[in-house]
């Protein structure tokens, strides 16, 4: 691009932008000095220096001539947009880099309560909301989004849509984990797990996230490729669902638009069951379909093998989105909840199991003829081990949702365990694997800083997986065969506080396992700044990257 | 790549011909044992939707062959709890005098469970699972009451608390002689002394025994007793023994001289039953101290 061609005026849309955004200072600075509570006047006022943040950046951007427009393709080839995703992956590293702290630092609090400080903003009950929120939504939600507008443009063959709507996304969509995060040690929180923040934080991550359903939207439209691929199918089916169930669970009536608390419009086991519906499914749409999309680009691109059956990731994909959305009822066993909505989320948790397992039989075939890869290759162990561990999470679940199971494992720290094997098996493990794909490619670097830095971080995390969730099936099922014991008349032959008691040794060698997995995502963060700067530990040690690796062809 | 690594015993090597960024996609056919497995989880689920409730009507809901309701079964369970603690005598737990009751092996029992998990429940979380207490709580174990160690004593005290709003509560405070300027630090010194001596446990010999005891004398002799025995009226604890509610250092019991005590045990009247709060008095009296 020449300086020449540049004007340094901002041009109608981006005057219209700024025109939206000063109406939005304006209106956020009246709110912060109407608040009827401070938690509200401080986020007002966050909302108020954001909007004038994107006025001196939308002004600033035209002063030095950056907003001309930009070719979508440069000599015949697409002129990619990875700004945004390299801003996405280091975003995505920060947060998880805290998520995995503030959980080390409540599981500490399990074990010694005295480490709540006797501080409000650091008690456990604002603390394990800020942990969840962080590794879901700001962790996962940025590796999402980053992969997502990676693997589109490359399996498209064009530039992600939009000049200023994918930053939109990117960085709106980390103002609301801001605003999010300082609203729990606020105390503001709608008290639904997994959608706390508070109405004015809701209706923010909805323009957010219809903006960046537009972006991918329009990108596929404009697509080079005859066919969609299977990646973007669940991507598409991820932001599609997580915009209809954000939606409908936060559906809710503010006591003032002058103050953060509202009240939903559901009441009862009406509202119970909403809000399953939600949170099953920000598992099954945001942690199951978004990072399977994930494993369809990353596991072939980086074995360099075909996808295994695009029959059965046809199968797997549908039976998957049509079974998913009817399981939340499975967390409501044994409430107010009718017999009959229990018995139907239990059994399509049951019939869930095949389809959740497609992905994981595609990706693990995918690696025939490849598997000498996972001797060599660390990163590709990675997506691999996690594969195994969403496997076996996607039989856990529907285990555990069979209502004589969930009769002992319900409430229990068993639940825990199966959320983290997920969470840290299966989702951390996948991201992992596609961020130490995507550094060196977004960074033109040949190959990562160190491999064996890779190893170490596998191995320091998966002991520590290990020590999590076993220590967690003891305690849990532990904890429930003590709740569940009676006397002949009745009488519990345990307290709570007995069982309270039982467990504190397990705390330990839970958080234990916790601070193992921090330790190997520190490494992770070390040796992924080293390869952005350039280095390479084991220049001569190790055969030379993927891309100029002669084809392995094994043995018949 | 070479087309033949593609094949395998299970993979035919076709591929869609689709091409993304460099990945392919082969047409493998579904894993059999992957589909079978599908349809049974299905047949599985309509045969559990005909025997139990599964799908809404407009108006009701398919009930299933059994009728099975999870309200009933519960319903019935608790039903034969009831019997079967009624078959015990339950209703006199309530009436029944403690003489009765623990002449009657079968309501004693029912009376000790009762206790046993109200006391888990309820208790547990100031004087610990087994009742042995911690500073500021007392053990219940041991065979020292502040307020008396029979069986309508203990029961007073559950039902009224202590140091509570109630009208019958215990009440009776450990005054704060040096923050109110009672006495001053020396003075304390010297009866803190005295009042460790009583358990031989004086811990300094430069302080003089015969001031410390004048000092008890005039200050504390009137609810601690002339020989430091304590009286259960007013819950003032017996000095010289080894038990010490609020620890036995010499900074401790500075401590407890200097700014007083008032602790709360709260009142159950009102929470518990009557039943329950009787039950609680004959678990905690049989845990070994009962008078």
């Amino acid at each position: 691009m020449t300086r020449a061609a540049t004007n340094n005026y901002l041009n109608p849309a981006e005057l219209g932008l700024v025109g939206v955004l000063g109406a939005a200072f304006l209106a956020c600075t009246l709110a912060t000095a109407r608040a009827i509570d401070p938690g509200f006047g401080f986020h007002a006022g966050l909302f108020a220096a954001a909007s004038a943040a994107g006025i001196v950046a939308l002004i600033e951007r035209a002063r030095r001539g950056l907003n001309q427009p930009v070719p979508a393709e440069i000599d015949g080839r697409p002129n990619y947009n990875l700004g945004v995703v390299k801003f996405g992956v280091a975003a995505a590293m920060f947060w998880g880099v805290a998520g995995f702290l503030v959980g080390v630092v409540i599981a500490l609090q399990l074990w010694a309560p005295s480490l709540n400080l006797g501080l409000e903003w650091t008690s456990f009950g604002r603390l394990r909301p800020l942990h969840t929120s962080a590794v879901i939504f700001a962790f996962g939600g940025n590796v999402l989004i980053a992969t997502s507008f990676y693997v589109v443009q490359k399996t498209c063959r064009v530039r992600l849509a939009g000049d200023l709507a994918p930053w939109f996304v990117m960085l709106g969509y980390n103002f609301f984990i801001v605003v999010a995060g300082t609203g729990y040690l606020l105390g503001i929180t709608q008290s639904k797990e997994y959608a706390e923040p508070e109405w004015y934080a809701d209706l923010w991550l909805t323009l957010v996230w219809v903006v960046y359903l537009l972006v991918f939207l329009a990108t596929i439209w404009r697509r080079k490729e005859p066919h969609i691929f299977v990646a973007n199918w669940f991507y598409l089916a991820f932001i599609v669902t997580i915009a209809m169930l954000h939606i409908v669970n936060n559906l809710a009536m503010p006591v003032s638009v002058f103050g953060s608390k509202s009240y939903p419009i559901f009441s009862g086991v009406q509202d119970a069951l909403i809000q399953w519906w939600y949170g099953h499914n920000a598992v099954g749409f945001f942690l199951t379909a978004g990072f399977l999309a994930i494993m369809y680009y990353f596991i072939p691109k980086r074995a360099e093998r075909p996808i295994y059956s695009y029959r059965l990731s046809i199968i797997h994909f549908w039976a998957l989105i049509f079974m998913y959305i009817w399981a939340g009822p499975h967390h409501l066993h044994y409430t107010a909840l009718p017999d009959w909505a229990q018995t139907l989320g239990m059994t399509f948790s049951i019939m869930l199991w095949m389809p959740s397992w497609g992905g994981m039989i595609n990706g693990l075939m995918t690696l025939s003829g490849a598997w000498d890869k996972l001797r060599t290759d660390p990163v590709l162990r990675l997506m691999v081990v996690s594969l195994a561990f969403y496997g076996m999470s996607t039989f856990e679940g529907p285990m555990m949702s069979i209502k004589a199971v969930n009769s002992l494992s319900h409430y229990t720290d068993w639940t825990i365990g199966h959320v983290h094997s997920g969470a840290l098996g299966w989702v951390a493990y996948i991201s992992f694997g596609a961020i130490y794909c995507l550094v060196p490619w977004l960074w033109n670097r040949r190959e990562l800083y160190s491999l064996k830095l890779v190893e170490w971080h596998f191995w320091i995390s998966t002991l520590g997986i290990v020590l999590y969730i076993s220590s967690m099936w003891v305690a849990g099922i532990m904890q429930g065969l003590m709740w569940r014991a009676y006397n002949a008349l009745g009488f519990l032959e345990y307290s709570f506080v007995e069982t309270v008691e039982a467990m504190q040794p397990y705390y330990l060698v839970r958080a234990l396992g916790g601070v193992l997995f921090l330790i190997g995502a520190l490494i992770m963060v070390y040796n992924l700044v080293m390869t952005v700067r350039g280095r390479e530990a084991e220049l001569a040690l190790r055969p030379l990257g993927p891309a100029l690796q002669p084809s392995l062809v094994p043995a018949e | 790549m070479a087309e033949s690594a593609l094949k395998s015993p299970e993979s035919s090597g076709e591929t869609t011909g689709h091409e993304w960024d460099g990945i392919r996609e082969l047409n493998n056919p579904l894993p059999r044992w992957w589909l079978y497995t599908l349809y049974a989880t299905i047949v599985w689920s309509f045969a559990y939707w005909v025997v139990y409730p599964a799908w809404p009507l407009l108006t009701s809901y398919t009930t299933g062959l059994f009728g099975y309701s999870q309200r009933e079964v519960v319903l019935e369970e608790v039903a034969r709890v009831r019997e079967a603690r009624a078959a015990r005598g339950q209703a006199q737990l309530a009436s029944a005098s403690f003489e009765d009751i623990r002449s009657d092996p079968n309501l004693l029992n029912l009376a000790l469970a009762t206790g046993k998990a109200a006391f888990g429940d309820n208790c547990a979380g100031c004087h610990g699972v087994s009742a042995t207490g911690r500073t500021g709580y007392p053990s219940l174990q041991d065979d020292e009451w502040l307020w008396g160690g029979t069986l309508p004593e203990i029961e007073r005290t559950i039902r009224f608390g202590a140091r509570t709003s109630h009208p019958e509560s215990r009440a009776g405070d450990m005054m704060a002689f040096g923050r109110d300027g009672i006495l001053k630090r020396d003075e304390i010194r010297s009866v803190a002394n005295y009042v460790l001596s009583l358990s031989g446990k004086a811990y300094d010999p430069k302080l003089d025994l015969a001031r410390g005891g004048e000092i008890f004398a005039q200050n504390c002799a009137a609810c601690h007793g002339d020989t430091g025995r304590g009286k259960q009226e007013v819950g003032a604890p017996d000095l010289t023994d080894a038990i010490w509610l609020y620890g036995s250092s010499p900074e401790q019991v500075i401590a407890t001289i200097t700014n007083g005590r008032k602790g709360v045990m709260p009142a159950w009247e009102g929470r518990l039953d009557d039943a329950t709060i009787r039950s609680l008095a004959l678990y905690v009296h049989g845990l070994g101290g009962g008078r």
